[in-house]
């Protein structure tokens, strides 16, 4: 499968003579691949992910999507990918619904109402599509934040902890939605978690950040294997934490 | 990849029509905006109005003063309507943690701008109709004797209202949310300036230097001149709009290097959460 993002040797420092939150990182995503950036606070994975939404422009090296520089071309590729995170959400004062027409528009869609309509089916938000959002809860909102992103069928699709506020249920439905969406239109998932069961079992790679670098890669099997660990969260703990490591 | 689809042009009217359908909804069901919209402009009618009621009883007033009042009134609510319109759009944006959205989104800062003017036109066009309506009723008032020369007016006040409006919005994106009392007050820095209830004579010399770089000044002294039988003072016009294109692409500039500026730094990435 090709690569739909590619970083090279990306750099991000926020202040002069601070140490960089993200240093010389490479990273390539395929078509159809589900990749996890993990890491403890502060290991730069939001900075990494707001270079590659375009969001934030690199020190150094260069973000690529389709090919494209997303510094220099962002508006090439930015009807192409979308973003959703447990920090955002959208306007209180409109239904989800209202809110899900309001993207549909603004990414162009064709038939914005049926697209959305199909969406409320699809995520299951149909309940509570004509509340508004002020009256939804945590894992509402979330599980909204995820339908917008989807709203314009993204070939990369963004996710900073996506299930972070959702039920065991709920979040095992949208990790099979989104299984399904990536096996069965090629879509290329991007999201950071700190539930490194899930990331374990939904994960096709890894990647765990320590510092602003990538201090190891692989699939779960993998990485467990070559560090000698029993999950990923022993894994996790061995590599964020402060003991040094034989990071290849 | 040569099947990729083609990027969303920047005169697509989907993406506006998005950003301008969620300002519609929202007021559609929200009678506090509707309030927001009506509440100050009939209560600032009913005081000022009470007024030229008293003052035309005054025989020593100058009827041509009490009647320009209402005027003034009128014109400078459409300019401090046109200035809050765009700033707290954006304010609104970052209040419900939806600002990012946009950015990730296929729109330029531009069309967010550009979305805010034009519903900050709707809304000024709303409200002046109704309070026009209301001092023309309450107070026999009428606006539109300043005929098509009002249309002059109204669009050299409305470019300075959004010219401010997208200043105090590059502010507000800068210094994030502890600089939104500007969305608000940085309107009322100009209003001393702008000889709304007075004319440019009667400021002392400091003032009325700074009214003379100040494009609302001119309007409201073509508006009473206008009102009290002179004729239209095109010099004047001509001033507040030469003002107004310095006024917006001084905005612009500013607006554009925040922009920039907070793709270097992420500053405007901590706004709204």
């Amino acid at each position: 499968m090709p690569n739909v993002l590619v970083t090279e040797t990306v750099t991000k420092c926020y202040l002069p003579g601070q140490p960089p939150a993200v240093k010389g990182v490479d990273l390539r995503l395929a078509q159809g691949e589900i990749l996890s950036i993990v890491g403890p606070n502060g290991a730069g994975k939001s900075t990494l992910v707001q270079m590659m939404l375009g969001l934030l422009l690199p020190d150094s090296g260069t973000v690529r999507l389709f090919g494209h520089d997303v510094a220099k071309e962002r508006r090439r590729i930015a009807h192409r990918i979308n973003y959703a995170s447990t920090d955002l959400s959208l306007p209180y004062s409109l239904t989800v619904r209202e809110n899900l027409l309001t993207y549909a528009l603004i990414y162009n869609m064709k038939n914005p109402k049926e697209r959305v309509a199909r969406l409320l089916s699809t995520l299951d938000l149909e309940s509570f599509s004509d509340r508004k959002v002020g009256a939804l809860s945590t894992g509402q909102v979330a599980r909204m934040g995820i339908a917008k992103a989807l709203v314009n069928d993204p070939e990369i699709l963004f996710l900073d902890e996506p299930t972070a506020t959702l039920d065991p249920e709920v979040s095992g439905q949208l990790r099979h939605l989104l299984g399904t969406m990536v096996r069965e239109r090629g879509m290329a998932l991007l999201y950071t978690s700190h539930n490194m069961r899930e990331v374990e079992r939904f994960s096709d790679r890894i990647v765990l950040m320590r510092a602003g670098e990538i201090a190891a890669e692989g699939t779960a099997a993998d990485l467990m294997e070559r560090y000698k660990t029993e999950d990923l969260e022993e894994l996790f703990l061995l590599l964020a934490g402060r003991q040094e490591v034989g990071v290849e | 990849m040569s099947d990729a689809p083609p990027p969303v042009s920047l005169f697509a009217w989907r993406p506006l029509a998005g950003i301008l359908y969620r300002q519609v909804v929202l007021y559609r069901r929200s009678l506090p905006r509707w309030m927001e919209i009506f509440y100050w402009p009939l209560l600032d009618l009913l005081v000022w109005g009470f007024l030229t009621l008293y003052l035309k009883k005054i025989p020593s007033f100058l009827p041509s003063a009490v009647v320009s009042l209402l005027g003034a009134l009128l014109l400078w609510d459409m300019l401090y309507r046109a200035q809050q319109g765009i700033s707290v759009m954006f304010l609104e944006e970052i209040w419900s943690r939806n600002l990012i959205h946009l950015l990730v989104a296929p729109v330029t800062p531009y069309h967010i701008v550009f979305g805010a003017i034009l519903s900050s036109f709707g809304k000024v066009l709303l409200s002046s109709a109704v309070a026009a309506t209301l001092a023309y009723f309450l107070f026999s008032f009428k606006i539109f004797s300043l005929g098509l020369d009002l249309i002059f007016f109204v669009g050299a006040l409305l470019a300075m209202g959004w010219s401010l409006g997208i200043m105090t919005t590059a502010v507000i994106l800068r210094f994030g949310q502890e600089a939104e009392v500007l969305a608000w007050g940085v309107i009322f820095l100009f209003q001393p300036f702008s000889a709304v209830f007075n004319p440019v004579g009667v400021l002392p010399p400091i003032a009325a230097a700074i009214s003379r770089v100040v494009p609302a000044s001119y309007v409201f002294e073509g508006m009473r001149s206008l009102l009290t039988g002179g004729t239209l003072p095109v010099r004047d016009l001509l001033m507040a709009y030469l003002l107004d294109g310095v006024y917006m692409a001084g905005a612009i500039f500013l607006y554009s290097r925040v922009i920039a500026r907070a793709r270097r730094r992420g500053f405007h990435l901590k706004l709204g959460s």
